[in-house]
């Protein structure tokens, strides 16, 4: 997977879990979390979609590897 | 003949809207069928019948704006099919032509640009679909079953457990969904998007219904407007309900730290075993906790009424759920204490994804005996809550993290939640509400019997 597909799937995924949330807004390092006002549910319907659309199984513990953009599409990238 | 009225959907809720009939004059309805979706200030909310019988009348028309109480539609109790009571159908029936209501669009012409855009997404001929709302415009139930019979695929329906599951839980129809996943299969996000999907038809069909009653109606106000008044009539509506709660009320507050290692380290260890899509959070167990914690302090669950404590034997609890774009909204968990942890998990995955869609049910909105707010996302230590009346009680919890902890004259460190409780001194004191949170406290201590 190339990191503009991993970006793509981020963008797709976020959209369901929160329609208004704009990825764009973001800056790379920042805790998607907190800019975008995701509560622990939403994250974990991210994580969850994320698993969906690329099949990679991701650890609880991985959570924090997930946390930024850049730092998420690095790792979608590194696990496909 | 019974009466269907315009249920209260809080107690903040003094009017509210007919946006859609999910049924018609003839149609056989069981109680706990959803049979209309009502707006209010707050929310929409897809509204239940209790009462099993036939729909004799339909009093009040979608667009129509109606006190609480009002009566939406006549029901005739029994059989259906049964003419006993034939001679006593209201006049109401007369005025509502069926056939105006059963009879094809002859045009495609009054119809939503939602619905339009809707049926071009998934490829549909609008004029093949035949409308069947008030004025031939096309319902939720007339593209879901465009769609359905336009997606139904020929091969064997591939989806993953988890999407099946969500699909039964919102009610959606597994082969009316487009599976973008591995081989076409169905997956969890597809299943929420058509949800989405279908909620936009929803509210959409109604623009259309209105647009067809006043065919002459000026071009309503942008959305940006309208949001902007929705927004405005949320924050008048939750204005009202804590204005109101901070004067009836006489609140009394408590809080306590819990020690959550043994909570922690169990959900770390059952959720590394699990695959991501069967995963618990933490909430779960605060949530389970809580609805426990009330079999040994009754007077923590249930409801004023007309200024007597009545207690409840079933724990429904209410969960705050911020609304994005603002406002707070608090539907209920059914039977909290009964269910086991995966269940909940499910119920509370279900109930923020419709409250933020906008798809709560009329009992979720109607009847919580107890309400819990978990503010500690944000990172907010302690949250001391204003009761949501008529309940009489709301349990806070902050952020679960590691902090300064002393044990047998030692000092470590390990994740802690402080839980806090609003309560109603009519019904319950200090003491009473001390030992609630100490029994919170004490099932925190044993995650794996909650």
């Amino acid at each position: 997977m190339t990191r503009d597909q991993a970006m793509d799937i981020m963008r797709d995924v976020l959209h369901q879990v929160a329609p208004e949330a704009d990825l764009g807004e973001v800056g790379p390092e920042e805790m998607m979390a907190e800019a975008l006002d995701l509560d622990s549910l939403d994250f974990l319907n991210f994580m969850i979609g994320l698993h969906e659309r690329t099949g990679i199984e991701i650890p609880e513990l991985d959570y924090p590897q997930l946390a930024t953009v850049e730092r998420c599409a690095a790792y979608l990238v590194a696990h496909t | 003949m019974g009466d269907f009225h315009m249920p209260s959907l809080g107690a903040d809720m003094e009017v509210g809207r007919v946006t859609e009939w999910l049924v018609k004059v003839g149609d056989e309805v069981k109680r706990g069928d959803i049979v209309a979706v009502v707006e209010t200030e707050k929310s929409t909310i897809e509204v239940e019948i209790f009462e099993s019988g036939v729909i004799e009348a339909i009093v009040v028309q979608v667009g129509e704006e109606v006190p609480v109480g009002a009566v939406l539609a006549r029901v005739r109790s029994g059989a259906p099919g049964s003419s006993e009571e034939r001679g006593t159908v209201p006049a109401a029936t007369e005025t509502t032509p069926p056939t105006a209501r059963e009879a094809p669009a002859a045009t495609a012409s009054v119809r939503s640009p939602m619905v339009r855009h809707i049926a071009a997404e998934a490829g549909l001929d609008l004029n093949a679909i035949t409308g069947t709302g008030e004025g031939g415009v096309v319902t939720r139930h007339d593209v879901e079953q465009a769609v359905a019979a336009h997606q139904r695929p020929t091969g064997r329906l591939r989806a993953s457990p988890r999407a099946r599951a969500v699909a039964a839980e919102l009610g959606v129809d597994l082969n009316t969904v487009q599976g973008t996943g591995p081989r076409g299969a169905v997956t969890e996000g597809d299943v929420r998007k058509l949800n989405v999907l279908r909620d936009r038809v929803a509210a959409s069909s109604n623009e259309g219904a209105v647009t067809a009653v006043v065919p002459e109606a000026p071009a309503s106000a942008g959305p940006t407007s309208d949001a902007k008044a929705k927004q405005a009539a949320l924050r008048r509506a939750i204005a009202a309900l804590m204005a109101r709660s901070k004067r009836e009320i006489p609140h009394y507050y408590l809080s306590t730290t819990i020690d959550m290692r043994r909570a922690s380290e169990w959900l770390e260890h059952l959720n590394a075993g699990r695959s991501i899509t069967d995963r618990i959070v933490m909430p779960v167990l605060l949530l389970k906790a809580t609805a426990r914690a009330v079999a040994t302090v009754p007077e923590m669950n249930g409801l004023m009424v007309h200024g007597q404590f009545e207690a409840s034997a079933a724990v429904h609890v209410g969960v705050a759920i911020s609304l994005r774009g603002g406002g707070v909204i608090a539907p209920a968990i059914h039977d909290a204490a009964g269910i086991g942890l995966d269940e909940l998990m499910v119920a509370l995955r279900d109930l923020v994804t419709r409250a933020r869609v906008g798809r709560l049910r009329s009992s979720e909105m109607s009847d919580p005996t107890i309400t819990v707010t978990n503010l500690g996302d944000l990172g907010v230590d302690q949250v001391f809550g204003v009761i949501y009346p008529p309940q009489v009680a709301l349990v806070g919890f902050g952020k679960v993290a590691e902090r300064p902890w002393a044990e047998g004259g030692l000092l470590g460190a390990r994740p802690t939640v402080t839980a806090t409780l609003a309560a109603d001194h009519r019904v319950s004191d200090g003491h009473r509400g001390g030992l609630f949170l100490s029994t919170i406290d004490h099932l925190l201590q044993a995650p794996e019997d909650l």
